[in-house]
């Protein structure tokens, strides 16, 4: 019970913390002069700073350390709660939106999935676009990392935290020796990329809220747009090509972002191999996708065709959601392979979902060593990536996550099959929900979007992404006894 | 001379042995006194047991007279130290270490006279390893020796029947390949050395001796017999310090299987080693041999610390079909034993180590000391100092040099050129000459023959 209201102290702190994000778009409504939405996030703000702070106040005596078990279990309630205060504002200021459609919405802002419920994305007031784009940015790095970097002033233990939040199978490989100097560092380089991000979107041709906040979902990799038609709305190769660019970056680890802005020496990325897997897959595909449509007839050029296919393939394969065509209309082999990337492309360490490259080049990799076991069976073959050694228990980690990934796929799959949706629809909608990405297709497409779900296909989805964000054992963990008993 | 030696290893009593020959005076210090008792019992010098870094152990054994301390201890820091002590504190003139770690190697300030003063650091591994690398390099060679900083070579082959040599005279080769510069330096056949004379004729079986420029080699290995099929699988039993330089040295350019006995160690390697495939199992397994394909190995070498199992280990896989086997064997009754059998190449990895520190021992001018296989003839390379007046050699004719029967000039490296030594070239100061003896005894009178008398200075 100690422990549990441990959990409460620092979740409470949280959302103080959390209450400053409403700041933004309140600056927002102020620039607009939009008074009624300024009242909903002043609204929003008091209410999740008061009930936070009493939350916090109450369990004053209960700071200490916390164990991994409960790490985890502040992680999920993080998680869970942060999106609940989220959907305020959206219910005061969009009038019949219901709770369900809203806390869709405000986890696929947090989880930087990008699908959304609502429609008339271009009317909306811009505080409230200011607000879900937000939610992209900050969900991005993980609230967490910024709480690690503040806790541990008030005595609350940080490493546990981390261990659950950060992406990726090599916890345990620390930047600077303490996890602060990490964290904030890591937060550093971050909104340094998203300036730069702003700023070349401004110079490519968007206005100043457009440019802010596609920067923010991009750097999140989180795909909310401030228009229905996404992307393609601008019909700017300049704005797509920097969004490539931005997105590609995005989706590589930080840690080699960071460690070579401080080296300041690009032989760094180099150095990175999963960065460089990253990058080649995608690049390759987009040329093989781009030759593909070309080929097929969708575009009559072969540089349209690239164009397109490189975009939306990129968006897709980094998890970010952005969409400038409808590849719902392509022919199934492009957008099947674009979904199959966004499940292995995203690096570990950075803002994309998935089951991250290390994971992918480690079964790669393990096949190998398969055959060679196979043929010199007196071999020592250690598993190696980028020429370190990788432990065995690193490697039964992530046959274990890929087992629960398949099956939490499948079960979820399933359960939308159940409720009546069709099969391309159902499989796309989870595949895009648990990899974060966003846009599925069929009736989730990206000419459409995902109100025309039922509740509980809703609700289906929305923890889906929440599985997918914390990495499927983070959430699963908590259904079994095994946590539970003492 | 004084010498002091730190260390009754396998490179030390070695080292002691060939010393004592030469009128030296030999004190050896380690910290194993039945170490000593062997030496002693066998050796005209005197011992002591204590820790070769300590500065009263080093006082005792006579460092304050000594002229040259050879710091040749299993710990590369015992060496530095004892390096550092014998300059600072007693003003050794020479000072070699043997030194074991990579990093300090990569590093010479390490030992420049600012930090632990050693004029002349060797790591036996490493010559031992460069060693084994040329030989891979070259498949038709029994042994590569190098002179004049490597641009010079001395090759050893076996003629065969039905090849270009067999059943002809040496001068013949001249006028068989006129383009190209070579010399026969000695011949070894049925056990016994020989000085080739110009109508001497090769028979199947000989070993002989060439030396050419190192740019030249690969031409006069294919006049000489019939080019083998180059290198590409190598095979390696032993994951210790050579095996492991070894498999490093040559991952790249060949494919390496290593097998090691060790699980640990096996891991360990496996995670420096980028292509090498690593093996955990034991070298005299025939079965693994099989399995693993030993009848498409191109070069087997057997070197793990235990002769026996070297021995052992080549001789199965030469049955087994490979093409090469070399094997390391440390005690120097086996190495007789065991050449000119199957095993083509016997590797005394103290024989190896000396030529180079042996140099350093020797008066005169000598750059390099080897020993030809099995003792055949020594070769060395003295440089030519002075003028016509106070020097023997230089200004004269080679056939103008008084030199002892059964000494002859193979080569005089000048500069960068490589020139054979035939009749009636001319020597001149600062040449490497390159000299074959027929014994050690004569090692003594050919340094003096080089030697510039005190006018010169």
């Amino acid at each position: 019970m100690e422990r549990t209201l441990t959990v409460i102290h620092a979740l409470g702190l949280m959302l103080v913390v959390f209450s400053v994000a409403y700041l933004l778009p309140v600056v927002t409504a102020v620039i607009y002069a939009d008074n009624t939405v300024l009242l909903d996030f002043l609204l929003a703000m008091i209410c999740t700073l008061a009930i936070g702070f009493l939350m916090w106040l109450l369990t004053r005596r209960s700071k200490g350390e916390l164990s991994i078990r409960h790490g985890y279990l502040l992680v999920v309630a993080m998680w869970t709660a942060m999106p609940m205060f989220a959907t305020l504002p959206l219910l005061l200021a969009i009038p019949g939106l219901s709770f369900t459609d809203a806390y869709f919405e405000t986890m696929s802002g947090m989880t930087t999935t990008g699908a959304t419920v609502l429609t008339g994305l271009d009317n909306l007031p811009p505080a409230i676009n200011v607000w879900r784009h937000e939610l992209n940015w900050v969900g991005g790095m993980g609230i967490i990392v910024l709480a690690v970097a503040i806790l541990p002033l008030l005595g609350i233990g940080g490493r546990q935290l981390f261990k659950a939040e950060t992406p990726g199978p090599m916890k345990d490989t620390a930047l600077t020796p303490r996890i602060t100097e990490t964290a904030r560092n890591l937060w550093l380089v971050y909104l340094g990329i998203t300036i730069a991000c702003i700023l070349s979107l401004k110079a490519a041709g968007m206005n100043w809220l457009d440019a802010i906040c596609h920067a923010f979902a991009a750097m999140g990799l989180g795909g909310f747009s401030t228009h229905d038609a996404s992307i393609g709305y601008f019909n700017s190769p300049a704005i797509e090509a920097v969004l490539i660019v931005f997105m590609l970056i995005a989706a590589m680890n930080f840690s080699t972002h960071f460690l070579a802005w401080r080296k300041k020496s690009l032989s760094l990325y180099l150095r990175d191999v999963e960065g460089l897997a990253t990058v080649a897959v995608t690049l390759a595909s987009c040329v093989g996708i781009g030759t593909f449509l070309w080929w097929q007839g969708t575009y009559p050029s072969f540089w349209t065709a690239l164009r397109h296919a490189s975009f939306n393939l990129v968006s897709l394969a980094t998890d970010c959601g952005f969409a400038s065509a409808d590849f719902n209309q392509w022919p199934i082999f492009a957008p099947m392979w674009m979904l199959f990337l966004s499940c292995v492309v995203a690096s570990s360490g950075s803002t994309g979902g998935g089951i991250k490259m290390v994971r992918t080049m480690i079964l790669f990799k393990q096949a190998g060593r398969e055959f060679v076991k196979l043929l010199h069976p007196a071999a020592v073959n250690p598993m190696k990536i980028g020429g370190q050694v990788i432990p065995n228990s690193v490697v039964f980690a992530v046959l274990g996550f890929i087992f629960l990934y398949f099956m939490s796929v499948a079960t979820l799959t399933f359960l939308l099959l159940i409720s009546g949706l069709d099969f391309i629809s159902a499989f796309s909608a989870i595949i895009a929900c648990i990899n974060n990405a966003g846009p599925g297709l069929g009736v989730v497409g990206p000419a459409s979007n995902f109100g025309v779900l039922t509740d509980f296909q809703t609700w289906v989805c929305t923890f889906a992404m929440l599985v997918g964000r914390l990495e499927i054992f983070t959430v699963l963990i908590l259904f079994t006894p095994h946590f539970w008993r003492r | 001379m004084k010498i002091l030696i730190l260390g009754a290893g396998q490179v030390g009593s070695t080292v002691a042995e060939s010393l004592v020959s030469e009128a030296n005076d030999i004190t050896v210090v380690d910290s194993d006194s039945d170490k000593l008792r062997q030496l002693q019992d066998r050796l005209d010098l005197r011992t002591l047991t204590g820790n070769a870094a300590h500065p009263s152990v080093l006082e005792q054994a006579g460092i304050a007279d000594a002229d040259m301390l050879l710091a040749v201890t299993q710990s590369d820091e015992v060496n530095l130290v004892a390096c550092k002590l014998a300059a600072t504190l007693y003003n050794t003139p020479t000072r070699i270490a043997r030194i074991r770690a990579t990093d300090y190697l990569e590093r010479p300030e390490v030992f420049s006279a600012g930090n632990f003063c050693v004029n002349f650091s060797i790591c036996p591994e490493q010559i031992l390893t460069e060693y084994i690398v040329k030989l891979i390099e070259f498949p038709e060679a029994l042994q590569v020796l190098e002179f004049a900083g490597g641009k010079a070579s001395l090759v050893a082959v076996r003629a065969f029947e039905g090849g270009p040599l067999v059943g002809n005279p040496l001068n013949f080769l001249r006028s068989h390949m006129p383009q190209v510069e070579t010399r026969v330096a000695a011949i070894f056949r049925k056990d016994r050395p020989l000085i080739p004379e110009g109508n001497t004729m090769i028979e199947d079986g000989d070993e002989i001796f060439f030396i050419a420029a190192t740019d030249n080699i690969r031409s006069v290995l294919s006049e000489m017999r019939r080019m083998d099929k180059p290198t590409k699988r190598v095979m390696i039993v032993g994951g210790g310090n050579i095996g492991r330089r070894l498999a490093k040295a040559l991952e790249r350019d060949y494919q390496v299987k290593l097998i090691e006995y060790n699980k640990k160690s096996c891991e360990k390697l496996a995670g420096e080693l980028a292509k090498t495939l690593v093996l955990n199992g034991d070298g005299t397994d025939e079965k693994l041999m099989q399995q693993e394909h030993v009848d498409e190995v191109d070069v087997f070498c057997a070197l793990t610390n235990d002769d026996e199992n070297n021995i052992m280990s080549a001789l199965l896989a030469k049955q087994g079909g490979a093409r090469k086997v070399i094997a390391l064997i440390n005690r120097s009754a086996y190495v007789g034993l065991v050449q000119g059998g199957k095993i083509d190449i016997a590797l005394s990895p103290a024989q190896v180590t000396i030529g180079s520190l042996l140099a350093y021992v020797r008066q005169g001018d000598v750059a390099a000391v080897h020993s030809l296989r099995r003792g055949a003839a020594e070769a060395l390379e003295l440089v030519a100092h002075g003028d016509r007046q106070s020097s023997r050699v230089v200004g004269r004719r080679i056939d103008e040099v008084d030199l002892p029967k059964g000494a002859t000039i193979g080569a005089i490296v000048r500069g960068d050129q490589v020139i054979m030594g035939h009749h009636d070239t001319l020597i001149e100061a600062e040449d490497h000459v390159i000299v074959f003896v027929i014994n050690r005894q004569m090692v003594k009178k050919v340094e003096k023959l080089f030697q510039v008398s005190i006018g010169f200075f």
